[in-house]
């Protein structure tokens, strides 16, 4: 018997609302099946089970936020008669709660205070000193927080800072900010840069594009994913993490691929086990990664286990990107717009498809000689692109 | 099917593949892409799937002659 618990989807999140339950209880789950929906400021991602198993229990009803670590589920395992180890399960720890209809109300009953600041009233209200405090400090009106309260307390600015469950975009912007601060406080960065003749890898695509079915074809983006995987298995000191003072390399390669939502913000989900890949199966990879990421239908282990970041601005994009790690990761791999510029070649001047190819390292993990080295496996494998088909 | 009733399809498959976009941001002359800030994943999914309703195929070499509303329109036109 196990208790399946709120996983930890990223360093910045403290809770989840559990949206949907996909299995009820008497079913039987195999590792990797969805069991849930969570809803998180990263959108809807769907959890899957670590185990085999019979669902025994499900501990919370749906629509409910439960802090990570809440037990969700019990598990029993195959094999394990029902009833077995009953007292364990009657030992669970009643789960921290919120009901969400209780914070839905809140935001109503401020939209009907009444927003006339008087002093008098502030001055009768109780406040306690931290709550002062704080108003001050995040520029809130005390008399907006009233309500009918006899006494403001420290919590009540709080919510009246926090941002708003239903606001996605804004919760992102909150867990993209503490993500980056978090990674330029921690992370020493090291930057280098190197120009790529793109013209080679474009022209043998096109010869691969033109044969083939438009369902079939195979875009820019989906190379340059594959040629830093490729260039990952000959230099692995960037795909991994900064853990305990010390790097550890990953054997997975899961890059994760920044991928922009048209609203606002930012995900970076993986492509899981990409080592593994053909060209072919990469660009499916991508394509089913970027309508899920847009359609809200991430796993978890998807916008977890990323080894390492690829942010690839794309056609419309700047000419070059210079990226802020995210941890425990080391590296993070950029791609500005490929263009046309002058391009030398013994004492020939001429003109070529150019890509500004950058890498962010973690200077703790990697010295510049590894970021270097990797730029340049990256450089060779595009000018013989044949090889990653 | 004449020129407009095309530029229907096309408006509808743009709205199917980014359902954010409204309809009045569309414009006949801007580049397709840049004013809507698709991606190229963005684009090929939606050549592809004119691709399924008209059954003419956009090859890359092409690109340039779909880059907006109305050259699109008239790209399939002349091919259906």
């Amino acid at each position: 018997m196990s208790t399946f618990v709120m996983p930890s989807l990223g360093a910045d999140m403290e809770s989840a609302v559990l949206m949907e339950w996909k299995v009820k209880e008497g079913d039987s789950v195999s590792k990797g099946d969805i069991i849930a929906e969570v809803e998180t400021s990263k959108g809807v991602i769907e959890i899957e089970v670590f185990e085999d198993g019979v669902i025994e229990k499900l501990l919370v009803k749906e629509e409910t936020e439960c802090a990570v670590g809440t037990p969700l589920a019990v598990i029993r395992g195959k094999g394990q008669e029902v009833g077995e180890e009953e007292s364990k399960e009657s030992k669970i720890a009643q789960p921290p709660q919120k009901d969400l209809e209780s914070e839905k109300k809140e935001p109503k009953e401020k939209q009907t205070v009444q927003e006339t600041p008087k002093v008098e009233s502030e001055q009768r209200m109780k406040i306690s000193p931290a709550a002062r405090k704080k108003a001050k400090e995040a520029g809130v009106k005390l008399s907006k927080v009233q309500g009918d309260k006899k006494e403001i307390h420290l919590r009540d600015i709080k919510s009246e800072t926090a941002p708003k469950k239903s606001e996605r975009s804004s919760s992102m912007r909150q867990a993209i900010a503490k993500a980056m601060s978090l990674s330029n406080a921690q992370i020493p960065h090291y930057y280098l840069s190197s120009s790529i003749n793109m013209s080679p890898a474009l022209k043998w695509l096109e010869e691969v594009n033109r044969n083939r079915a438009i369902q079939e074809r195979i875009l820019p983006a989906a190379l340059l994913i594959q040629a830093v995987v490729h260039a990952l298995k000959d230099v692995p000191e960037l795909n991994g993490f900064w853990r305990d003072d010390a790097l550890e390399i990953s054997k997975e390669i899961n890059p994760g691929i920044a991928i922009a939502l048209r609203k606002e913000g930012l995900i970076t989900p993986a492509i899981l086990n990409a080592h593994e890949f053909n060209l072919d199966g990469m660009m499916k990879s991508l394509g089913s990664l970027i309508e899920r990421t847009r359609s809200g239908k991430l796993r978890n282990s998807e916008i977890t286990e990323q080894t390492i970041t690829i942010t690839n601005l794309g056609d419309l994009g700047a000419e070059s990107v210079f990226g802020v790690i995210y941890p425990p990761q080391v590296a993070l791999v950029g791609f500005g717009r490929i263009m046309d510029a002058p391009w030398a070649e013994g004492d020939t001047l001429s003109v070529r498809k150019v890509l500004q190819a950058t890498i962010a390292g973690d200077h703790r993990a990697t010295d510049g000689r590894i970021g270097g080295k990797f730029l340049d496996k990256l450089n060779q494998i595009l000018q013989t692109p044949q090889e990653l088909l | 099917m004449n020129t407009d009733e095309i530029k229907k399809v096309i408006i509808e498959q743009i709205l199917e593949v980014a359902p954010e976009i409204s309809e009045d941001e569309l414009d006949d002359h801007k580049n397709i892409q840049r004013s809507l800030e698709l991606d190229s994943f963005d684009f090929l999914k939606i050549l592809t799937a004119l691709n399924e309703k008209l059954g003419v195929e956009v090859p890359e070499a092409d690109y340039g002659k779909v880059d907006t509303l109305e050259n699109m329109a008239l790209y399939f036109s002349e091919r259906l």
